[in-house]
């Protein structure tokens, strides 16, 4: 099979695997099959598909290099960008169905509670890496589309806190996720450290 | 008198195959790979005829039975628009069933709550255990409807069915060194699998404990409630005999009550336990002391419709009942006491 044709399928089955559950999501939430709770549950549901599909973006490149496939680099684009899209369906449920439009509670609750001001904070960054995926601006941008982009292990990061804040008491998972983050950030060890070095000297 | 000589085909007591065993003979099936061989004959639609004709999770299918109860009725708050049956008892914070709140739902069923012991006992004159029949029967049932607030800032309106924790006290006699009373939830890992297994407990510590003070207890909106919509209570929603105590949050409302002790000082309580400045002794429900984490200014009300039911209420001073329980905390600094 040529390059080409993977990659077309792979698009296909990402497609398929983002969209499929968002619609069954909102389609049982609509006519309140969803549990008791719809609210929480898409919430939830959208929050954590996020940080998947963050977690499947960023390890794309060490898979790549590890199998020596480099194709496999021309999927992260969508990836990214469905992870961006599930993270703006976790804010707008919150907004919309927890806050419920009132404004100043909104305003209050990012100010006021860290875990969410972490979260907005994340949900501000992965837009602007959102943007700049347009063909035309990364052109434009140059060196330092790769900058910007760079910021994607700090997003990584925030996600992981404000997951792990957000819960009442089990901690298991939000530690899980933690450890998937801090795994994929040492495969960039290197990287990393040059870019940390280089930003403070 | 009856002999009776066993012919060769008579099955004996020890023949009958165990409850347990009849159970789960699928899963004993499987592990014998005689299922595997099974499903490699039989074409896929026959499988999925079997699967959904006799499940793998027989034991799951069989419902925990609720019985009709006999009680009067709550005239007063029947104007209450109440949350839906299958909501309240699908709907659960019961981390000894499992932390996600459709887990008390699904891994409770086969609860056990005959025989039941519930002891009263600690700074009183005449120390009491109820078995099973007691709850029901000691006291005349009544209806309340109640609103339940939860600490998570989402809330119920429930017609809990049960008699005044007052009514019970006052049968054991406390003595006046009793000041506190401490609450105790079942302790068997066997039968509550949030308690055997960490993760699915959500890291609390157990047996859950919470307690009240001796006053709070008294007072007549304190409730042990031994059933809800007309029914005895569903394994979820804490099963025989629960606390209800409607203003202050969930957690103080516990479930599944198997001890009761009178006590002279203040004993420690699972939550405040775990993260003591996010939940205090207190937890009167009380919109100006928010969560640290969340604000406790106002509560999505869970009642009928979906997504889009604009429910987001303000969340009352007591839940509401000020009226009645004010007076207990005269003088006291609630943002310190929360």
């Amino acid at each position: 099979m040529k390059n080409d044709t993977k990659v077309f399928l792979l698009k296909v089955l990402i497609h398929l695997g983002a969209l499929i559950p968002l619609v069954n999501l909102y389609f049982l939430a609509f006519n309140d099959k969803l549990g008791a709770d719809p609210v929480e549950s898409v919430i939830h549901f959208t929050g954590i598909g996020a940080f998947n599909l963050l977690l499947i973006t960023l390890s794309v490149t060490p898979i790549a290099q590890l199998t020596k496939q480099g194709y496999l680099l021309n999927v992260r684009r969508l990836l990214g960008l469905y992870a961006y899209t599930y993270a703006l369906f976790h804010l707008v449920n919150f907004l919309s169905f927890e806050i419920q439009f009132d404004g100043a509670l909104f305003i209050s609750e990012v100010w006021k509670r860290p875990y969410i001001t972490i979260g907005m904070a994340a949900f501000f960054l992965l837009t602007a890496l959102s943007i700049t995926s347009i063909n035309k601006l990364k052109r434009k941008m140059g060196k330092s589309w790769q900058q910007l982009h760079n910021v994607s292990y700090i997003i990584i990061l925030l996600v992981a806190i404000h997951f792990y804040w957000s819960v009442k008491s089990e901690l298991t998972s939000p530690l899980f996720y933690f450890a998937m983050a801090i795994m994929l950030l040492l495969f960039r060890y290197k990287k990393i450290k040059r870019l940390f070095l280089s930003t403070f000297n | 008198m009856l002999i009776n000589i066993p012919t060769k085909n008579t099955l004996k007591d020890c023949n009958v195959t165990d409850e347990s065993v009849y159970l789960e003979r699928r899963s004993l099936l499987k592990k014998m790979g005689f299922l595997g061989a099974s499903a490699v004959m039989s074409s896929a639609i026959t499988s999925t005829a079997q699967a959904g004709f006799f499940s793998d999770d027989d034991k799951e299918k069989v419902k925990f039975q609720t019985k009709a109860l006999n009680f009067s009725k709550d005239s007063t708050n029947e104007h209450l628009l109440r949350t839906p049956e299958n909501k309240v008892i699908s709907h659960n914070n019961f981390y000894e069933f499992g932390a996600q709140k459709d887990q008390p739902l699904a891994l409770s069923q086969g609860f056990d709550v005959a025989p039941w012991q519930l002891k009263i006992s600690g700074e009183c004159d005449n120390p009491i255990t109820l078995d099973y029949d007691n709850l029901t029967n000691m006291f005349p049932l009544e209806e309340r409807i109640y609103r339940l607030r939860c600490v998570e800032a989402w809330s119920m309106v429930i017609p809990w069915i049960g008699f005044s924790l007052a009514d019970l006290l006052k049968k054991v006699a406390p003595n006046s060194r009793a000041k506190y009373v401490a609450f105790e939830t079942l302790y068997d890992p066997k039968q509550m699998p949030g308690q055997a297994d960490r993760r699915l407990g959500g890291g609390l510590i157990f047996p859950y404990v919470e307690a009240l003070r001796i006053d709070e207890a008294m007072n007549a909106l304190t409730l042990m409630s031994v059933g809800l919509y007309g029914k005895t209570l569903p394994p979820q929603n804490g099963a025989p005999i629960r606390l209800v105590v409607p203003w202050k949050y969930g957690f103080k409302s516990i479930k599944s009550i198997v001890g009761i002790k009178l006590l002279e000082h203040k004993p420690p309580t699972t939550w405040n336990k775990l993260a003591p400045k996010e939940y205090g002794f207190y937890a009167n429900v009380n919109p100006n002391h928010d969560h640290p984490r969340w604000s406790q200014a106002s509560e999505r009300s869970i009642t009928t419709g979906g997504l889009f039911s604009r429910n987001r209420v303000a969340t009352l001073p007591f839940n509401g009942y000020g009226e009645e329980v004010a007076d207990l905390y005269k003088g006291m600094d609630l943002s310190r006491n929360f």
